[in-house]
């Protein structure tokens, strides 16, 4: 047999508080295109980023081309012939094609010249372009370029650094069925050409149509290594999601009242279509789905944060406008933003500013100074019952544990008076404990008598916390389940679409 | 190690006052002069006019702002001022059909048309998303070149004595721009930290976003914000006339620049969200104690400038090193 071209043996990484990775082996052979799949957090992207060492492992070894290599840093990992197509490209938008794919390394005139040989990377690239049969102006400006575009000189570049190994993460995530196509031809090439792909994404239909081999990954740890042709779409599913729930969902089963909220037919240009559901008192209404599929956008713009093209919001049965948040707050609805440093906290403001922030108004004498005694009175009673373990209200809040942050969210929008909360990915990134807090503080709003919709990418989350889910696709609603019919299998069937290609 | 913290967060936390206490104590030391009842009130009554400036300006850098138009706002505020309060037996009078106005009306005009020009940096920030620096910039240029039109770069001399006794007169022991410095740091101290508007500067410069997000009405603050800028430049724009007992079309150039390097000083974070006033008070006396022991030591006005500038890279070096620990 051939030796792989790379091998990576028992990698261990952790971050604080999680292990990311546990022992996880992954080989790769010469040529040849290797699916790498497994739910969010599955450890993908982190195992890729131990390989091209912008997170380098803890323990573990990687052999490349039968040699251990240590590789600390992404400028290594390329100069050893492994390039990384992220997810978010980042070039250089104001510059040409040939500008972006010689960064750094420019040709210069003469043997150790100062001016850079604008002919010499002009032809260079063009020779480069021709090769992988790209119909691209070296001189073109990159932001005059479609995603697309942008993603195939990334390929370029990579094989400009004569790569052999081209990882790309969910690279199909912004592309149109067409720009699809092309990059699976492109990817043909890199096969003929004897370059290895490693191809990371968690769409069903695409490792059948590109992929010679599958590694699945789950909570960190191997599941299965095996060729594409040995598997099938329900193969692969129960390898991603089969596993036991634990008691981490203190759910409670209580009434659940009349409709409290409508949504009728919400548009937002590309991204959210003809969207209709209803909300209940006391409903934990789970919505599922994978990163990507418009969920977070469908909450934008029922909280007002985004603009819809169309579309109906009725609470308790009368038609509201909402257009800003400030509108979505007098309607008593609150929203805990999926990320909570760029949404959510105020990092250099005390716990105490960042709780009360969004309900000021209510703590006022005279319409004009503030109420002090009343917002320390307030602020220290949802402490308590939230449990917020901090020194101080006045403790700078960034110096908190994300469970505890994410806790001083929850208050802030209780202090709105919100009788809907929206709570978009409450429990990502904060550890075990804090979990199963912010868990039993939903469930304990729910039996209070609030409707809770709580968008999440953690399967047992959305199963052992919802009264019914909601699964999107592709920015439609493709299921509505009810809490006896839920399980991971016909999520994620539904979340990838399947029964549209099948039916 | 925790004992080094608590010390070091102290030490970090009022920084600012011990760099003042040391200050004086020098100078003290170093001149008899300089801790007299008379000097102090030289420094203050010296440095009230940029101090009010720099109350205003702080907001706008807690804002993750910054105003650079505050200096052109006290000359345009001067020579509009003055226009209206020249002596009528004044022959070379910049209107001279200027029928009599009292003191009080011409400072109101003043203050307005001043305020005014907040309103509109304002505006320009939060509903044409120029950024801050531009739009002040550009309103600096043009409220600097309307105030040489008004005047054709003459001054306007010969005031009435009933407006420069606001400029130049006491209560008590105490001058009156001492007082009006005094009383706008109060009005600061309470907007900051007993009104919603102060904690929406703050949660507008600490993340914006969030801000939006939890229902702040983020485009009206920024209006109020520079509009309460280019105030307090305008009261600056209205004493500072007083004093000088003259209009002046280029009477606040530069006065930007000390504005927001008192205000720097003082520990006002250009990332936003961090700023108070004691601090600011303790960056304008800062600036201003090196101005005035600098010339009682006899150092060339050339050299102070020197210092002044190698103090606020300091003084920004620290504050960034502040912030980046608590991480």
């Amino acid at each position: 047999m051939e030796q792989p071209i790379l091998e990576m043996k028992n990698i261990v990484r952790t971050f604080p508080g999680v292990k990311a990775l546990s022992n996880v082996d992954f080989t790769l052979k010469k040529g040849s295109v290797h699916a790498l799949m497994g739910e969010n957090g599955a450890g993908k992207s982190t195992l890729m980023k131990c390989l091209v060492g912008i997170n380098p492992p803890d323990s573990g070894q990687i052999i490349l081309k039968g040699k251990p290599v240590v590789i600390p840093n992404p400028l290594i990992a390329l100069k050893s012939g492994i390039a990384m197509i992220y997810q978010e490209l980042n070039p250089v938008l104001e510059r040409s094609v040939m500008e972006n794919i010689w960064l750094g390394r420019e040709p210069m005139r003469g043997k150790r010249g100062v001016f850079v040989d604008h002919k010499a990377m002009y032809e260079n690239t063009k020779t480069l372009l021709a090769d992988l049969k790209l119909d691209l102006d070296p001189k073109q400006k990159v932001k005059e370029l479609s995603v697309a575009k942008m993603q195939m000189i990334e390929i370029a570049k990579a094989i400009s650094f004569n790569a052999d190994i081209v990882i790309m993460d969910e690279p199909t995530s912004a592309l149109t069925n067409n720009e699809v196509d092309h990059l699976f031809l492109m990817i043909e090439r890199l096969r003929k050409r004897n370059v290895s792909v490693i191809y990371i994404t968690h769409k069903m239909d695409e490792i059948f149509r590109v992929a010679d081999e599958v590694t699945v990954l789950r909570d960190g740890a191997n599941v299965i290594t095996k060729p594409v042709s040995e598997m099938n779409i329900n193969s692969l599913i129960t390898a991603m999601v089969g596993r036991e729930l634990t008691d981490m969902f203190p759910k409670v089963d209580c009434p659940i009242g009349d409709v409290r909220m409508e949504v009728k037919h919400l548009e937002v240009p590309g991204l959210v279509h003809d969207v209709s559901f209803d909300l209940r008192r006391g409903e934990i209404l789970g919505v599922s789905g994978l990163v990507g599929a418009g969920r977070t956008e469908m909450m934008e713009a029922i909280f007002g944060l985004r603009q819809k093209s169309s579309g109906e919001i009725y609470i308790e049965g009368q038609k509201k406008n909402i257009h800003t948040p400030v509108d979505a707050i007098k309607c008593h609805i609150g929203f805990l933003t999926e990320d909570r440093r760029q949404t959510g906290i105020i990092p250099v403001l005390t716990v105490k500013n960042n709780t009360i922030i969004a309900s000021l108004g209510n703590y006022t004498k005279a319409k004009f100074f503030l109420d002090r005694r009343k917002i320390n009175k307030t602020c220290s009673e949802y402490k308590d019952m939230l449990n917020i373990r901090t020194p101080s209200l006045e403790a700078i809040i960034q110096n908190l544990s994300g469970g505890n942050q994410q806790k001083v969210l929850v208050a802030r929008w209780l202090l709105t008076n919100s009788d809907i909360l929206i709570l978009d990915e409450p429990t990502r990134g904060i550890d075990v404990g804090a979990k199963a807090e912010i868990h039993s503080i939903i469930t304990k709003l729910a039996s209070e008598g609030k409707s809770i919709i709580m968008v999440s990418s953690e399967m047992p989350e959305v199963i052992g916390m919802s009264d019914r889910v909601l699964v999107v696709c592709q920015g439609r609603i493709t299921a509505v389940l009810d809490r006896k019919d839920l399980d991971q299998e016909t999520i994620m069937r539904y979340a990838t679409s399947i029964n549209n290609h099948t039916a | 190690m925790r004992n080094e913290n608590v010390l070091g967060r102290f030490v970090n936390k009022y920084a600012i006052f011990f760099i003042l206490i040391v200050m004086i104590l020098a100078l003290s030391l170093l001149s008899p002069y300089f801790l007299t009842g008379q000097n102090l009130i030289n420094v203050l009554i010296t440095e009230s006019g940029r101090g009010i400036l720099a109350l205003g300006v702080a907001f706008a850098i807690m804002s993750k702002g910054i105003d650079l138009s505050v200096g052109s706002v006290v000359s345009l505020v001067s020579v509009i001022v003055a226009s209206m309060v020249q002596e009528s037996s004044y022959t070379a009078r910049i209107f001279p059909n200027m029928p009599y106005v009292p003191a009080l009306v011409a400072i109101l005009v003043g203050l307005v048309a001043g305020t005014l020009v907040g309103v509109i940096n304002g505006s320009l920030i939060a509903y044409t998303g120029i950024p801050p620096f531009i739009a002040t910039l550009g309103t600096q240029i043009i409220a600097r070149g309307i105030a040489l039109i008004i005047t054709n770069a003459y001054p306007v001399p010969m005031l009435r004595q009933d407006f420069k006794q606001i400029g130049q007169g006491n209560i008590g022991p105490i001058p009156n721009v001492v007082i009006v410095f005094a009383a706008i740091a109060l009005i600061a101290y309470i907007l900051l930290n007993h009104t919603k508007f102060g904690k929406n500067v703050y949660a507008i410069g600490g993340n914006v976003n969030a801000a939006r997000t939890s229902g702040i009405k983020v485009e009206k603050n920024v209006v109020a914000i520079y509009a309460f800028s280019a105030f307090c430049a305008s009261l600056a724009g209205v004493l500072i006339t007083a004093r000088a007992a003259s209009g002046i079309a280029t009477l606040g150039n530069g006065y930007e620049t000390d504005a927001i390097a008192a205000a720097t000083i003082g520990g006002t974070s250009h990332a936003g969200g961090i700023g108070t006033v004691p601090g600011i008070l303790a960056g304008i006396l800062i600036l201003g104690i090196l101005n005035n022991g600098l010339l009682l030591l006899g150092i060339s006005p050339y050299l102070q400038q020197v210092i002044k500038g190698v103090i606020i890279i300091v003084a920004v070096v620290f504050d960034m090193r502040k912030n980046a620990k608590r991480r």
